[in-house]
């Protein structure tokens, strides 16, 4: 839940990149630190396993500017995407302002990715918070690898409410800065509106219809 | 309904700090930061200069959510309280009123007694602060700034 500082006029936010394993969440956050000024950001950090697998969470905070005398702060936060890591995942997804939805657009992984977005659902739910009210992107990533869903066949699986949606490429940047832009501006226009205050439960319905993202490939 | 907005004004800022400021000087620690449990830094003081506190908000905070994690699985209502032992540096961490973390650490020059004795006292302290600005945050007459934003202001902050 986001926490506004009347004292040091700060604003902090917390953003969570949720999807199966080796969707390329940690790869996002990655390509986002390694292109953002140092006095925007803070250490990135991954708890990861020998094997470079997410093993808790990984950590990015992020300076984006200030918005009427109050600096924004985000923390990007992944959750571990292989399936028996789920008490780790509701964890991280405690006080969440905003969720990325990272989908592996490979046709082999449809399945992962709707178990993944099920599953999700199930987490918000617990927490109280519901993902049809919060905000909320969908990334189809790994648009560059040769066996891929067309994107109107990933829409139709894991966007039927039209939320926006980017393609992407994490490895090398594309699609990742859209993404993260939009997820921040709904946290930003959801806040505006007050809902952040009411958690989950009160956000949400009534403000401007959802609308697809730029297409980046 | 998930956990209310966290919100802090100068009243309450400076009636926390002043005890996290003498739970420093009280316990002869090194550090003491107050950290809300989604990972935010709330005050902090002691030799932080050298310190990320950001990232030790972090991951005190997922240490906090997974103790917790583990205290469900055991029935447990909540484990309260942390302790781990370093060579030079020892850190123990107090849950406060459910909503908040205290967290001091601290090296040979005092002793986890003196420690956990003084975190006791700050935390019922805390404990009513926290609980006041909660109420404070709930009033439905509270008006937060953001009401004021306009869609111009969000998009000028991504303007590169």
């Amino acid at each position: 839940m986001s926490f506004i500082n009347y004292l040091s006029r700060e604003i902090n936010c917390k953003i969570v990149y949720y999807g199966p394993g080796l969707c390329g969440k940690t790869t996002n956050l990655q390509f986002i630190y390694s292109k953002t000024n140092p006095d925007a950001k803070g250490k990135m950090i991954s708890l990861a396993t020998e094997t470079e697998r997410t093993l808790f969470f990984d950590f990015l905070p992020l300076a984006l500017g200030e918005i009427r005398g109050f600096k924004t702060r985000f923390h990007l936060y992944t959750v571990p995407g292989q399936v028996f890591y789920d008490a780790s995942r509701k964890l991280i997804l405690k006080g969440v302002d905003g969720v990325v939805f990272c989908a592996d657009s490979q046709i082999a992984r449809m399945e992962a990715n709707m178990e993944s977005l099920e599953n999700l659902r199930t987490n918000l739910a617990e927490q109280g918070y519901s993902l049809d009210k919060l905000p909320y992107v969908i990334q189809y990533n790994k648009r560059d690898m040769p066996a891929i869903a067309p994107v109107d066949e990933l829409r139709a699986l894991l966007n039927p409410n039209g939320t926006p949606d980017f393609e992407a490429v994490a490895v090398n940047g594309d699609g990742v800065f859209d993404t993260l832009k939009a997820i921040a501006k709904l946290v930003l226009t959801e806040l505006k509106r007050g809902g952040a205050g009411g958690g989950g439960a009160s956000g949400g319905s009534g403000g401007t219809p959802p609308q697809r993202g730029p297409i980046s490939r | 309904m998930a956990n209310p907005q966290m919100v802090m004004y100068e009243e309450e800022f400076n009636l926390i700090q002043a005890i996290v400021d003498r739970l420093v000087r009280e316990a002869n620690a090194k550090v003491v930061f107050i950290i809300d449990k989604d990972g935010q830094l709330i005050a902090n003081a002691g030799e932080t200069d050298h310190l990320d506190t950001t990232s030790l908000a972090s991951l005190t905070a997922g240490n906090i959510a997974a103790t917790g994690g583990i205290a469900k699985l055991l029935r447990e209502n909540e484990f309260t309280t942390q302790f781990h032992e370093g060579e030079r540096a020892n850190i123990h961490i107090q849950l406060v009123g459910k909503r908040v973390i205290l967290v001091v650490i601290f090296d040979n020059k005092t002793s986890l007694g003196l420690v956990r004795l003084r975190v006791k006292k700050s935390s019922e302290e805390l404990t009513g602060i926290f609980e006041s600005l909660l109420q404070k945050v709930q009033d439905p007459n509270h008006i937060t700034p953001f009401a004021e934003i306009t869609d111009d202001d969000i998009d000028n902050l991504f303007n590169d």
